[in-house]
């Protein structure tokens, strides 16, 4: 699969299938701090990933002094 | 995973309340804590004009959203900090969001009002840019809540902002901090009312809640924050919260239940002796206030090239 990534912005190619849960912790990527879309929608941490699929991680943490 | 309220099929999972749901579900119990919020704080009356504290990003669209869905009247106010490409694309984020919702957005401009912008002027002044950031932001927040007649100044913090803040208070033992972290900080000195209505929402569930309801928000970090200790407090934490889901609202909650009085007097004692800035009438405990000394010595400075880039940022969480 296509794995999109955020800050900097960069392309993977992953192995399916796998769940969004396994993929972040292929990744190392915190499951609080990132959320997972398929074709520009919101998945949950269980749905199935296959070789065919587009995915954008997107980190969610932000932030300086606020 | 199923919604836990209509068994439909789920499109987020929150751990902290061993929870999924829908997408229905997921407004419903977004609004559901933003307004538990506003009521046990007594964060914001009916009657209230509100101004929200409005960056681009997520938070602050998320919560201006909910409350206008809430039926609060809002406008919003955004500070443009000159730091770069960031700041066009942020501001122009706001802007979409007003105008797609018929909504007011007041608009200051640091670089053309003061003379300075956060890169070149941080530099300046010898500040941190997250320091100089914060300090420009606060003091043109009040200012505008003050001379806008608002009844209340709403920010974006989020739990993980509050959990992360109080992580980093207590490691140093800023007391004086630790007793006016609250959500609520009521009108008084030359201040405005600021509350937070987000902070029983992480910033995981407020990114979700803008995707689902299509706000198109600034997804990249501000370069100038890359590596500064609040978001390595936040990394340590969700590490924590991995391990321990609902260990950031425990952290933050039971502070506020059992510990902010405690430090209540000391920031009691921060307060006193405050008197009107010389220069603007801001509340402060000097002449001048931090605000005006962050001007003198960093406005007029020609702006020098800083390398901005998006998403050119943090490295911890990457591959």
């Amino acid at each position: 699969m296509k794995v999109i990534l955020r800050n900097p912005r960069r392309e993977l190619d992953i192995s399916g299938p796998r769940t969004v849960i396994n993929l972040l912790a292929t990744l190392d990527l915190n499951r609080e701090a990132h959320l997972v879309m398929r074709d520009g929608e919101l998945i949950p941490g269980d749905a199935a990933l296959d070789d065919s699929d587009v995915i954008e991680v997107r980190p969610v943490i932000s932030g300086g002094e606020r | 995973m199923k919604c836990v309220t209509c068994r439909g099929p789920a499109v987020i999972d929150i751990r902290r309340q061993n929870a999924n749901y829908c997408v229905e579900h997921f407004f419903e119990q977004c609004r559901r804590q933003v307004t538990k919020a506003i009521d046990e704080w007594k964060m914001i009356a009916r009657s209230d004009r509100v101004l929200v504290a409005v960056s681009g990003g997520k938070d602050s669209l998320a919560i201006w959203d909910l409350l206008v869905e809430l039926g609060y009247q809002a406008d919003g106010l955004y500070v443009g900090l000159g730091i770069g490409e960031y700041s066009e694309v942020s501001h122009t984020h706001a802007a979409a969001f007003a105008e797609s919702r018929g909504l007011t957005l007041r608009t200051v401009d640091l670089p053309g009002t003061y003379g300075y912008d956060i890169p070149t002027g941080s530099r300046a002044a010898r500040r941190a840019p997250c320091s100089a950031c914060g300090l420009s932001k606060r003091h043109l927040f009040d200012a505008a809540a003050l001379e806008g007649g608002y009844d209340v100044l709403v920010t974006g913090h989020n739990l993980d902002d509050e959990a992360a803040v109080l992580f980093g208070n207590t490691l140093h033992w800023h007391t004086e901090y630790l007793g006016r972290q609250l959500p609520v900080l009521p009108a008084r000195d030359g201040f405005p009312k600021k509350v937070k209505p987000l902070v029983r929402l992480t910033e995981r569930e407020t990114a979700a809640y803008c995707l689902l309801r299509g706000i198109d928000y600034l997804v990249d970090e501000c370069p100038m924050a890359a590596g500064n200790r609040h978001l390595s407090y936040k990394e340590a934490l969700n590490d924590i919260e991995v391990k321990s889901p609902g260990a950031k609202h425990s952290f933050y909650f039971g502070f506020l239940d059992r510990a902010s009085n405690l430090f209540a007097p000391e920031a009691e004692d921060d307060r006193e002796g405050l008197q009107p800035c010389l220069t603007c009438g801001a509340p402060t405990p000097s002449e001048i206030c931090a605000f005006c000394r962050l001007v003198e010595r960093a406005g007029g400075h020609q702006p020098e090239p800083v390398p901005v880039e998006l998403g050119s940022t943090r490295t911890r969480s990457t591959p």
